[in-house]
């Protein structure tokens, strides 16, 4: 019962900054791709690094149970499905959880999103035994690895680093670029001006 | 209001680490398979079976990792579904609490509409679409944008690095030859 309301408190949270911080917003995830307005991707890279800092950090201080760490494996797959979900994600606007929040949020958009998904996900279910006939989901560099090696955890370092440390450094890098990303890459196209 | 991109970050970062502080790592996408395996189990019972030695599926993708998956759809009340359910209600009561998202962008978000003109079942095609793209990728991948980019290269995963490089590798190309003008 516990885990089922640490489920509603989590999600509800994470639900409710998703959409104050405009992601489930399809304007945002366009502005923030096509390099227009990079506030939404100084946003997310602040997140990745104050919540690499804070678990590493209170992993070092024996306040946060390296046990609940949960690394992916790596694989060709999640290369070649990564550039399939970002093609989709610049399309629609959305991803698997903002896509979620804006539908609950009133968009009618995000329910044709989210008819698609569970359509796409189903596909892939019929289709995984070709996937996985393939050998593109054989892990790569030892699978389930951290750059790397965290102390007391079940994961194989990619480099012979302590882990955790490098958790903190590379967060505090992800903070840094966060502030120094400008608001927009591409230049602001001129307003017409009449000729001289 | 929507937050500047410093008060929201930290506020999205502190989720993620209260997440893997109390329970484990965020993740979305693994649910649209489970709600997937609900349905199709309640069309043909025989999908996924509840036996003594198991909970298993004649579906090889919900039968992996010793059924991990058939065992969600079979008792759906589990820590991540019941995870994704609350993200609904989260986002419903802190947009109801700004004052709700603008009528004319429910159904045709400003941007679509500057590039390609306000006609619903276009837009609706395209996420459709997207939508599709996105979850078929996001299982390919084994995870998507939350389990993926923001869980897994907090926790320096070098599947994280992999996912976020094919991602944005697509997304910008994509959407910069889509959105070629500003809303």
């Amino acid at each position: 019962m516990t885990t089922i309301l640490l489920a509603i408190v989590t999600g509800a949270a994470f639900g409710a900054v998703l959409d104050r911080v405009g992601a489930s917003n399809p304007d945002y995830i366009g502005k923030m791709l096509n390099l227009t307005n990079l506030n939404l991707a100084k946003a997310i890279l602040l997140a990745i690094g104050t919540g690499s800092v804070l678990m590493f950090g209170g992993q070092m201080a024996g306040l946060v149970d390296v046990g609940h760490m949960s690394v992916k494996t790596a694989y060709a797959g999640v290369f070649i499905g990564g550039l399939m979900l970002g093609a989709g994600w610049a399309l629609a606007g959305y991803c698997p959880g903002t896509g979620v929040v804006a539908a609950a949020s009133g968009r009618k958009d995000a329910l044709f999103f989210i008819a698609g998904g569970l359509l796409g996900a189903a596909a892939y279910m019929v289709t995984y035994p070709a996937w996985k006939a393939s050998g593109l989901l054989d892990n790569i560099a030892g699978g389930k690895v951290t750059l790397g090696i965290v102390p007391g955890a079940k994961y194989e370092g990619l480099m012979a680093l302590p882990g955790d440390l490098l958790g903190i450094i590379l967060g505090l890098g992800f903070i840094a670029l966060a502030f120094a990303l400008p608001e927009r890459l591409v230049p602001q196209k001129a307003s017409p001006q009449p000729a001289e | 209001m929507s937050l500047n991109w410093k008060a929201g970050g930290l506020l999205l970062g502190l989720v993620f680490f209260l997440a893997v502080l109390l329970v484990k790592p965020i993740g979305v996408s693994t649910q649209f398979v489970i709600l997937d395996g609900i349905i199709a189990d309640a069309v043909n019972p025989d999908l996924v079976t509840r036996a003594a030695e198991g909970t298993t599926s004649t579906n090889a993708y919900l039968a992996k990792s010793d059924g991990k998956y058939a065992k969600a759809v079979a008792s759906p009340l589990n820590y991540s579904f019941v995870f994704v359910l609350a993200m609904a209600l989260g986002g419903l009561l802190s947009a109801k609490l700004r004052g709700g998202i603008p009528q004319a962008d429910r159904s045709v978000p400003a941007l679509w509409r500057a590039n390609f003109g306000g006609c619903q079942v276009k837009r609706y095609a395209a996420a459709f679409l997207g939508g599709f793209i996105v979850l078929y990728g996001a299982r390919l991948a084994g995870g998507c944008t939350s389990g993926h980019m923001m869980s897994g290269m907090m926790q320096t995963a070098l599947s994280g690095y992999i996912f976020a490089a094919g991602a944005f590798a697509a997304a910008i190309p994509v959407s910069l030859l889509l959105f070629k003008k500003e809303a």
